[in-house]
């Protein structure tokens, strides 16, 4: 046999990149194609976004982040010939639609409370988790093994599914719509998460590392912070990451438990459907705009992502 | 710098024994090592004596100190962990700084003293290295480097050689010995290694199911075994048993084994009747047509200067150490001579070795 037929036990052959280049492309266009369109929406005017058919090619316009950003009110062409000259483009845009500006929308308070609750639970989830699974790792935990089946059979039911139980629980206790309050639930959801994936991490790290340090001359609590967190460190933002994704993106609960003061972004955006008329140009820029947080979010964190989802396949 | 001094110390992890009763005093300035095969309790007990195990009974005085209940931070020791527990995420000066920095030492001093210490070691050149990146030797170098920086009472070592290769690990075993010779440290040092043991080591204590069958100089141990674990623990291939039955009078001078009389060192206690074993070393057996003691060639592992002999006898084989020039071919018939003066009895049954004249000659020449 030649060199040439020879074949590799390791790379692919042709057909099968291109059967695999293939499925990953449709996948990709998949996937991407409905959040092209909400960005492109986001840049129609009112009318564009409802055009039949779809226009694929437009005039990009901010009417949209305008009217996402405020509130308007109808007026008589009169009136609106009466008022001065108009102050900014938004003004401008919506004056051509015979409306003027009466003030700032709920979005940026909304989004506010999506960045407090998300990040707040986040890191809640994240810090209980990571001390809870220091703990089950190192230490002799009492029934350890039942403690932490109890943990993970937090997760054997969707959440939502103690929905009225967690409303009558939160009305009692003054905790619906409030941030707290749904900064405990989102925490109460993710800390099993947490913990498990944490324990899993902290395994991997050898335990004479904080035993040197303990020899040394620092106590536990310093030796966890000085040995154990920096090489914990993969683990914790993949965690993180997991934890942020579901408190960001979730809609039931704070759609049953928030109405006013604590709403998040998620039960807000689709009620701008409902005012004056359906604008789908402003609920695609707000949709793209809740986008951005957790793109960000899990760019700066991939590298540490892509190793932490190997969990420890790999030892370093 | 201050002496070990380890009483009836004891570990019971649930009810498994790892550590019992073990007594033993390491002198200021000894290097002491622990041998014994892996899950003999060598690791609990350095582990306690360091601080990172809670003993169930026992004491354990650091400089005449008891501080079996101290933390280990309050202890003033080092120890240099199997797989040497450099920290990743810090360079190699930071690595050996690190404990100075606990002790909230100025970093100018710090700095001075990391130098100083990678000097000695002579890794100065890779202070500013990351710890990822360096072979095998300069690892255990770093990990000794954090260890003595901070010259603490004594050094503890668990297997630090564990994983180097061979080659390195003859050259540490070297650096080692030669550090010791110049710092002076106390050291217990844990190993499963006879050659790094037996090369290193002031005093040795063999440990078999958490017992410490001898407490010892490495010729105590490899001369006179004081329990055929320890004969067969110690020596490559290890000492030789043929079995012998009957009892010993204090005063006897001679056995019979295999219908053969072999002369041994004079007896110096009564032994009733019991199955009993003789000791021989693989060095200590010579061939010789006279003797009635006989067998079969076996096979022959050849070693340069020297070959390893398997003879087969009616007791099993035996394995001799003669010069490599002898031409032996499988199946011949040879004699075999003891040399009786280094020969040891054994109780089979205890496995303890009967006092002889060869023990109190020792003891003479320790201390005339």
């Amino acid at each position: 046999m030649s060199l040439t037929t020879a074949h590799s036990v390791v790379a692919p052959s042709s057909n099968a990149k291109l059967i695999a280049g293939t499925i990953i492309i449709a996948y990709a266009l998949i996937s991407i194609v409905p959040l092209l369109w909400i960005f492109a929406t986001s840049f129609k005017t009112p009318p564009d976004s409802i055009a039949y058919p779809p226009k694929i090619v437009f005039q990009p316009s901010i009417e949209g982040y305008c009217n996402l950003f405020t509130t308007r009110t109808r007026q008589t062409p009169e009136y609106i010939n009466s008022l001065g000259p108009a102050t900014g483009f938004c003004d401008e845009t919506v004056r051509k639609r015979n409306m003027v500006i009466a003030g700032p929308s709920n979005f940026l308070p909304r989004f506010v409370n999506s960045l407090i609750i998300a990040f707040g639970s986040t890191f809640c989830a994240v810090f209980l988790g990571t001390l809870s699974a220091y703990g089950f790792s190192r230490f002799k935990v009492p029934l350890a093994d039942d403690l932490l089946f109890f943990i993970l059979s937090t997760r054997f039911m969707p959440p939502i599914a103690v929905a009225i139980p967690i409303y009558l629980m939160y009305r009692e206790l003054g905790l619906s719509d409030t941030a707290l309050g749904m900064i405990l639930l989102y925490t109460a959801v993710n800390v099993s998460l947490a913990v498990w994936l944490l324990k899993g991490f902290i395994d991997e790290i050898p335990r004479e590392y904080e035993e040197a340090a303990m020899i040394d001359g620092y106590t536990r609590l310093q030796a966890f912070w000085r040995t154990v967190l920096p090489q914990a460190t993969t683990g914790i933002a993949a965690t993180a990451i997991f934890c942020l994704i579901f408190a960001w993106n979730e809609y039931a609960f704070a759609a049953l438990l928030t109405s006013g003061t604590a709403q998040t972004a998620p039960p807000f955006i689709p009620t701008i459907i409902g005012e004056g008329g359906q604008d789908w140009p402003a609920v695609a820029a707000g949709t793209t705009i809740f986008l951005v947080p957790i793109l960000v979010f899990t760019i700066l964190l991939r590298k540490q992502l892509l190793r932490g989802i190997t969990f420890g396949a790999v030892r370093k | 710098m201050a002496e070990i001094r380890v009483q009836n110390l004891r570990k019971a992890f649930g009810a498994f024994v790892a550590v019992q009763d073990s007594n033993f005093v390491v002198e200021d300035g000894e290097f002491f090592v622990m041998l014994g095969p892996s899950g003999c309790g060598k690791t609990t007990t350095l582990r306690m004596i360091a601080g990172l195990e809670l003993p169930t009974g026992g004491k354990i005085l650091l400089g005449g100190e008891d501080v079996t209940m101290r933390r280990a931070r309050e202890r003033d020791i080092a120890f240099v962990f199997q797989l040497f527990a450099l920290y990743p995420h810090m360079n190699v000066r930071r690595n050996i700084g690190f404990p100075l920095l606990a002790q909230g030492m100025p970093s100018a001093e710090i700095r001075s003293r990391v130098e100083e210490t990678a000097k000695l070691l002579r890794i100065d050149h890779l202070l500013d290295k990351s710890v990822s990146g360096l072979a095998g030797g300069d690892r255990q170098r770093v990990a000794l480097g954090r260890a003595i920086v901070r010259r603490p009472k004594c050094f503890l070592m668990d297997e630090p050689l564990g994983t180097l290769d061979t080659e390195f690990r003859d050259l540490m075993v070297h650096e080692l010995r030669e550090l010791h010779n110049r710092i002076h440290a106390t050291t217990v040092y844990v190993t499963h290694d006879q050659m790094e043991a037996m090369s290193m080591a002031d005093k040795i204590a063999v440990m078999n199911h958490g017992v410490i069958e001898q407490f010892g100089t490495p010729r105590e141990i490899y001369d006179r075994p004081a329990t055929m674990f320890v004969a067969d623990f110690i020596g490559s291939p290890p000492m030789n048993f043929l079995k012998f039955g009957g009892g010993l009078a204090r005063g006897a001078k001679e056995i019979v084994v295999q219908g053969a009389k072999v002369a041994v060192p004079e007896v110096r206690e009564d032994v009733s009747p019991a199955d009993m074993a003789v000791g021989i070393r693989p060095e200590h057996i010579r061939f010789d047509d006279g003797s009635r003691l006989r067998g079969a060639i076996y096979g022959t592992e050849y070693l340069g200067t020297t070959q390893i002999v398997a003879v087969e006898t009616a007791d099993g084989i035996i394995k001799a150490r003669v010069p490599a020039g002898i031409h032996l071919s499988p199946g011949e018939q040879v004699g075999l001579a003891l040399s009786s003066a280094r020969l040891s009895l054994f109780e089979k049954g205890s496995g303890r070795a009967v006092r002889t004249a060869m023990h109190d000659q020792a003891a003479e020449a320790r201390h005339g």
